[in-house]
């Protein structure tokens, strides 16, 4: 259940005449099957574009965006969106505050007309730590570590083989973070799932991924080792600032 | 002893209509010196700060005693507390995106401040206000002055908010998260910045915050908050010698660069982390 990825040249452009901005200029990378790679940069630098972009939420890009092979843009929806799924950064604006858990849960089943979907939807929410009965909850019932749970059992209900992760933890406390990184730690083990994962904090990183790219101007300035950073093993200026500002900023006393 | 600038004993705060407390009986003393306070989303750190600013409308605020150098914070009428706010205490927020005025040019803005709190021309207020982004190391303070917020960066922004705040050169100067919405290429240096000037000026910092590494760094004392009350305090450089639980835990949660890939430890919350001590 893993799957590789491939982006050649993919560029976009947003905008058009003299106020077009070419957000990506050419990015390309490859991520493994089962491989957890990361995306960091300055805001602005274009990795949750990149995101975006692989999800087909943003369609007007060139260039290509392979899946084991096969071009995300000639996938039909229902298969994209087995094959991949997002989680959001802030998941008190990524869940619905009116649908509780269970039509969360319920409508992608619907779509892709998948049976059993009582059995499914208790199995996605006990993978992801929540108990059965938070199936008929309101968000505003949950706290910020609990809704990120639910969005990412929305995430795994289609059980797709790439999620893409949004600055998954950025919006929650150090405390409730553990519990996610562990929990998408877990589900990686136990289900061989390929993470693109978008973070702007290298201890993160460090924690999850395998490799990782660093972003700039929306073009990736160099692709390191996770063992990399705590020595600053990067080449390129931009890389080993970044790494060297976040481990000041660890060390520095 | 040096007299303290700030003495806060036993405050409570509770929101209207609340059925509990936010903040439970908190209770320190600031002498001129940089205390952190760390705790999670809803722990009531941020209340704290603005309670002190009396920034809480529709809050009932008591306390056995809340000085602020000879004033007496609960019982100023709001035109003395004018006085106070940006005067002689002040804020740094979170997101110079949200809180500086986004039609009005930025160094109006600082230059406010001066006018506001003391008699002077126009043209005295503005030098002071130039001389000021220099000393928070814009590099072209003339043209940064007649910008406005959405063509400066967040980092620039937020040295903006320092040098609108430290303007008046305040007693005490409250920062509720300056550098969280900031990349952490940036965070560095604006904390620098905002550390020297403190330091040089002599002025008493908080600095409320949910980064244990930040207040490590750039703070002389911490208190630890959990569920409103104050779970212990701690000298910044024995934080790693905790002693409290959930303190240790917080410090366990964090993933480390370099750190090895076992789970990250997961806070255990006790219920009698929420009782008061006896």
């Amino acid at each position: 259940m893993s799957v590789s990825v491939e982006t050649r040249d993919v560029s976009i452009t947003f905008g058009a005449g003299p106020a077009a901005v070419r957000v990506l200029p050419s990015v390309s990378f490859s991520v493994s099957p089962g491989e957890c790679f990361g995306l960091v940069g300055e805001s602005g630098s274009g990795k949750s574009t990149v995101l975006r972009c692989i999800s087909m939420l943003t369609d007007i890009w060139t260039g290509d965006i392979l899946l084991d092979g096969k071009s995300v843009r000639d996938m039909p929806l229902i298969e994209r969106c087995r094959t991949l799924q997002m989680v959001f950064q802030d998941p008190y604006g990524s869940l619905h505050p009116r649908q509780s858990v269970r039509t969360v849960l319920n409508e992608p089943l619907v779509i892709h007309k998948l049976g059993d979907r009582e059995e499914r939807m208790r199995k996605a929410i006990t993978d992801v730590g929540l108990p059965v009965s938070f199936l008929d909850r309101f968000p505003h019932q949950l706290s910020g570590g609990q809704r990120q749970r639910v969005a990412i059992a929305r995430a795994l209900i289609l059980e797709p083989s790439l999620l893409l992760l949004d600055e998954p933890t950025s919006a929650l406390d150090v405390s409730v973070q553990a519990e996610i990184l562990n929990l998408l730690q877990r589900l990686r083990e136990e289900r061989g799932f390929t993470y693109i994962m978008v973070t702007h904090d290298l201890a993160v990183v460090d924690h999850m991924c395998d490799r990782f790219a660093v972003m700039l101007h929306g073009e990736i300035t160099e692709v390191l080792p996770r063992e990399a950073i705590p020595a600053n093993g990067a080449t390129h200026p931009y890389a080993r600032e970044l790494i060297g500002a976040s481990l000041d900023y660890e060390r520095a006393h | 002893m040096e007299k303290p600038i700030l003495e806060v004993d036993n405050l409570r705060i509770r929101y209207g209509g609340a059925s509990v407390e936010a903040v439970r009986g908190v209770s320190f003393t600031l002498g001129r010196e940089r205390l952190g306070i760390v705790g999670e989303s809803g722990s009531g750190k941020s209340t704290v700060g603005r309670a002190l600013l009396r920034l809480l409308p529709g809050a009932t605020i008591t306390a056995d005693k809340l000085r602020f150098g000879d004033l007496d914070l609960l019982t100023l009428s709001e035109r003395e507390m004018l006085k106070v706010r940006g005067r002689r205490m002040s804020m740094i927020l979170q997101d110079p995106k949200f809180s500086l005025n986004p039609i009005r040019r930025v160094g109006d803005q600082v230059a406010e401040t001066y006018l506001r709190h003391f008699k002077c021309s126009k043209a005295e207020a503005r030098d002071k206000a130039l001389a000021m982004l220099e000393a928070v190391k814009i590099r072209d303070p003339k043209r940064v002055y007649e910008q406005y917020p959405h063509e400066i960066s967040g980092g620039m922004g937020q040295r903006v908010m320092i040098a609108m705040m430290l303007l008046a050169d305040p007693d005490l100067v409250i920062a509720d998260e300056p550098t969280s919405a900031l990349d952490v290429t940036v965070r560095l240096q604006v904390l620098n910045i905002l550390d020297g000037l403190v330091r040089d000026r002599g002025i008493g910092l908080i600095m409320i915050s949910h980064d244990l590494n930040l207040v490590r760094n750039f703070c002389d004392r911490v208190l630890i908050m959990y569920a409103g009350r104050v779970v212990e305090t701690l000298a910044a450089q024995d934080l790693d010698r905790a002693e409290h639980p959930y303190t240790r835990g917080l410090l366990a949660a964090q993933p480390r660069i370099g750190g090895g890939r076992a789970p990250l430890a997961v806070l255990d919350r006790q219920p009698e982390w929420l009782e008061e001590k006896a």
